[in-house]
């Protein structure tokens, strides 16, 4: 089949991961925009349940069953049963969630098939047999669009960048058992930890609320959690709060922590520097409360109270309780 | 343990002056280069290892030839030696060029582990550590937040962020680490340490030394091409609120439920 293929990351419970839904939404908005045909393609032990679900946004789903996912790390797994099904000779781009497990994905299939890859799109359109991506790189400084030069590549998708919104008519799922030796080196999954506090995965957060060095320690961000907690919001920090080990790293915003582009990002004692601007910058809306009317957030927020967030906080935390009342 | 480190140079994020030419490639003259501060993350899990178990740190990097520059730098925090892979026609090389050349510099090392940055500030694709480990023919153990090597037994433990916690993957060394911020912060180097990096040995190889083909990596067949880049949008003026806490409350209240996000 030529055309687009959106892959359909698999969570630890089975169900389709939620970056999955908007890759869906994004590659078949593009498909449908180019007339192109689109499918997505699960790999799992047990794909089917993921597989149904990435249906009621694409037309065809292959659900490729194949035990060793079970108890081997999925990535390296999942590409050469990817790279086994992809047909040589045609138009094919594949499209993943710019996460762990979709850049993990992308990596190995492009060494695989020397394919080319274009990472993190915010958009795209279609050119000459070909998606164009729009990307931002050099943490934001400068918004580029690339092409590939040849037939084939993998572009992956930042969270948020599209609503996920369901196909008019649930697709047809096709289900296949996976055949042949895999012969990728082995790596074993011994264990899989599930920890508390780790709900929602930040970078799928429509509002955070974060903290930084002036939240001070980790009792003051119980009230970064609280105020999270009545806006319906995760928790997010800056690397310095992560380093000072009030928070863990999972939560880290910036430069070597996650990317997000929530609706909201909300900025409590956060100087705003660029190591951290670069993980936060292309949020919808940035509302800053700082006591230092210089702090360079104070530059690039949308709306920046100047004031002690320990005065600002609670104030802010009782006003958005007695709206929802 | 011998343990390789890949580590790239980057343009500096904090000095703001990145910019393209003309040719669409990243204007080096611009911009200070500094080690990717992902790939510091790495190396100081490499000279853990090392200071726990024995070894050597090897870093190897695929840079313009002053790339050799941030190399004395990444040396400085404690690793043994460089290899540094240069080459004119290595220009405007993507990432498929990236992993065969990074792949190539492997063959004749020896190492038990390999150890990756998670991404770079300046390309942030990410996908770089993966590509090396499938054409090295490692096991590929990503986004460590803990690595244990069994050195008796051969094998190495790796814990893997995962949405709601981390996974346990274990397999047998030689292995691809890809490593995060949570291994640990990276030491500044001392005096002593930038002293001894003045003389640690850098060996510079070309494509010719590493046995590739010039027509097969580099700019020439690069499987992506820039159509064109832009300034992204400003955004809008900030609006100041300098009130008292009840009052600063009421109107971010009011600035979120204009908005419609509450």
């Amino acid at each position: 089949m030529a055309g687009l293929w959106v892959l359909g990351e698999v969570t630890a419970d089975g169900t389709l991961a939620r970056i999955s839904t908007e890759v869906a939404t994004f590659a078949r908005t593009l498909a449908e925009a180019a007339g192109q045909e689109v499918a997505g393609i699960v790999v799992a032990a047990d794909p089917t349940a993921a597989a149904t679900e990435l249906a009621t946004y694409l037309p065809r789903v292959l659900a490729l069953s194949e035990p060793a996912a079970a108890e081997r790390a999925w990535s390296m797994v999942a590409a050469e049963r990817i790279a086994g099904i992809l047909e040589p000779d045609t138009q094919e781009f594949m499209f993943a969630g710019a996460g762990p497990d979709g850049r993990d994905l992308a990596g190995a299939l492009s060494a695989m098939l020397g394919w080319g890859v274009l990472a993190n799109a915010l958009g795209a359109t279609w050119t000459d047999g070909g998606p164009v991506v729009e990307m931002s790189v050099f943490g934001g400084k400068l918004k580029t669009t690339s092409r590939f030069t040849g037939p084939k590549g993998i572009v992956t998708v930042r969270p948020n960048v599209v609503t996920a919104a369901p196909a008019a008519k649930h697709g047809e799922v096709e289900v296949v058992q996976a055949t042949g030796d895999l012969r990728q080196p082995v790596v074993r999954t011994v264990e899989r930890v599930v920890e508390a506090g780790a709900a929602l995965p930040i970078e799928e957060a429509k509002i955070i609320v974060a903290g930084g060095r002036g939240v001070g320690g980790p009792d003051g961000f119980k009230l970064i959690e609280e105020i999270a907690e009545a806006l319906g919001g995760a928790v997010g920090a800056t690397r310095a709060a992560v380093d000072s080990g009030w928070i863990p790293y999972g939560q880290q915003i910036g430069q070597t922590g996650k990317i997000v582009k929530p609706q909201l990002y909300l900025a409590l004692g956060i100087s705003g520097a660029i190591q951290h601007k670069v993980g936060m910058q292309t949020a919808e809306t940035i509302v800053a409360v700082n006591r230092d009317p210089d702090a360079p957030i104070a530059d690039f927020a949308d709306l920046v109270v100047i004031g002690d967030l320990f005065a600002v906080g609670p104030a802010l935390l009782a006003e958005l309780r007695a709206r929802s009342g | 343990m011998q343990i390789v480190v890949l580590v790239k140079p980057v343009p500096d994020t904090a000095s703001s002056g990145e910019r393209l030419r003309p040719d669409g490639r990243l204007d080096r003259a611009a911009v200070p280069a500094v080690v990717n501060a992902n790939d510091e993350y790495a190396l100081e899990a490499a000279l853990k290892l090392v200071e726990a178990h024995g070894g050597e740190v090897t870093i190897v990097s695929m840079a313009p030839s002053a790339g050799s520059d941030t190399m004395r730098k990444a040396l400085a925090m404690g690793a043994t030696r460089g290899v540094l892979v240069t080459d004119d026609d290595l220009a405007g090389a993507d990432h498929v060029s990236t992993v065969r050349v990074l792949a190539a510099a492997l063959v004749g090392l020896e190492y038990d582990l390999v150890l990756a940055g998670a991404d770079t500030s300046d390309g942030q694709g990410g996908v770089v550590g993966a590509g090396v480990a499938v054409l090295a023919e490692l096991p590929l153990l990503s986004y460590a937040t803990k690595i244990e090597p069994d050195t008796d037994a051969g094998t190495v433990r790796v814990r893997r962020i995962s949405p709601t916690g981390y996974d346990v993957l274990e397999s047998a060394m030689p292995a691809l680490v890809v490593c995060t911020q949570a291994l640990g912060e990276p030491r500044y180097p001392s005096l002593k340490g930038i002293m001894a990096a003045r003389s640690k040995e850098i060996v510079t190889k070309s494509l010719a030394d590493l046995g590739l083909d010039p027509e097969s990596v580099g700019g020439a067949v690069a499987t992506t091409a820039l159509v064109g880049s832009e300034a992204p949008p400003a955004r809008a003026a900030t609006r100041v609120v300098r009130d008292t806490p009840d009052a600063a409350a009421k109107e971010l209240v009011a600035f979120l439920a204009e908005r419609r996000i509450i």
